[in-house]
């Protein structure tokens, strides 16, 4: 069915929604590396990143910060045989590329934590595309909006995280 | 447990009180260091003539990831580490860019016990640079019942964020 704008939903965008999508094994491991230099990077001194004995009285042992949940599944920039720049949250550029959407901004982001993430996990994904708006004007142009939620889950199928967000893809004004 | 971090329990928490407030001079060193650390490589967080020229800001521009990072450090400064995040939501209305200070703060919105006995938390928190209001941000964070309590140790059914 036709919105407003006369336009319509392509078909292969409504067979997305409620899908989920792009199931992958993130490219390496969980390590404290990346935890102690995200902490530092926000002067985080909870002893928690940094004390492994309390980390242990507390945490059973070293976790990452919770709030790195996306960092463990964005792609490196470069690697042997890639010949595409790959993308975190392929289903975002899929949608701006089937709608024809040059430009985007995320408003919103929800991150609900489960299980703690630990050095040495190997943590997997899904996406789900939940909604797709019809064509709206805001200031920034013409365009849609979409719900896209991210699922995570560790070597043991524990979830230890989701992101929900909020894109806006359009078209600036002419 | 060293006696040098906050160790809050819920009697210590009141609705409608603040949480102390973080001020932080921002560098162009603060934004690459934050956008690197989060792994993230889009060139508005580390190129200036990129992001003036195609994102027509200023400047570089702290990324998403780093500002969630940011909130989290935030929020655990004040519960001490037994705090446990259990779900955060912010929407961005504006950038942090080098050469700003910015500035956290927080109130406390609710306070409640879930049916499995966790203590929650939940708060108001806002990013602003001076007047200019840049990230909205909601959190709800698990703080321990008593000094015997520790949010961390709740697994499955019993921890619902």
């Amino acid at each position: 069915m036709a919105d407003e704008h006369g336009t319509e939903l392509p078909e292969k965008v409504q067979g997305w929604v409620g899908k989920e999508r792009y199931h992958e094994d993130g490219e390496f491991p969980v390590e404290r590396g990346y935890i102690w230099t995200t902490c530092s990077s926000v002067e985080n001194g909870n002893p928690i990143f940094w004390d492994d004995e309390l980390a242990e009285t507390i945490t059973d042992g070293p976790i990452a910060m919770p709030t790195m949940i996306s960092l463990w599944f964005r792609p490196h920039l470069w690697a042997p045989g890639r010949t595409k720049q790959a993308q975190p949250l392929q289903v975002h550029f899929d949608l701006k590329e089937t709608l024809d959407l040059p430009e985007a901004i995320m408003s919103d982001n929800t991150i609900v934590f489960g299980e703690p993430v630990r050095p040495g996990d190997r943590l997997k994904t899904c996406q789900i595309l939940h909604s797709v708006s019809d064509v709206k004007t805001t200031k920034l142009g013409t365009g849609r909006f979409w719900d896209i939620e991210v699922r995570y889950a560790n070597q043991r199928d524990e979830f230890v995280g989701a992101e929900h967000y909020t894109g806006f893809g359009y078209k600036r004004p002419e | 447990m060293s006696e040098n971090y906050p160790q809050l329990t819920i009697d210590q928490v009141q609705e409608g009180a603040p949480i102390p407030s973080l001020s932080y001079d921002v560098t162009a060193t603060t934004v690459v260091l934050g956008a690197l650390a989060s792994r993230d490589f889009r060139p508005m967080h580390h190129d200036r003539d990129f992001a003036q020229v195609r994102n027509g800001v200023k400047d570089i521009f702290l990324n998403t990831p780093n500002q969630a990072a940011w909130f989290e450090r935030f929020l655990t400064d004040w519960t001490g580490p037994k705090g446990r995040l259990g779900r955060i939501r912010f929407r961005m209305k504006d950038s942090v860019y080098p050469g700003e200070t910015m500035t956290f703060s927080g109130k406390v919105d609710q306070v409640s016990t879930d049916e499995t006995g966790c203590a929650w938390v939940d708060l108001s928190v806002n990013l602003a640079v001076g007047e200019r209001a840049v990230t909205d941000c909601t959190a709800r964070i698990a703080v321990p019942t008593d000094d015997a309590d520790n949010p961390w140790q709740r697994k499955a059914d019993r921890w619902k964020p």
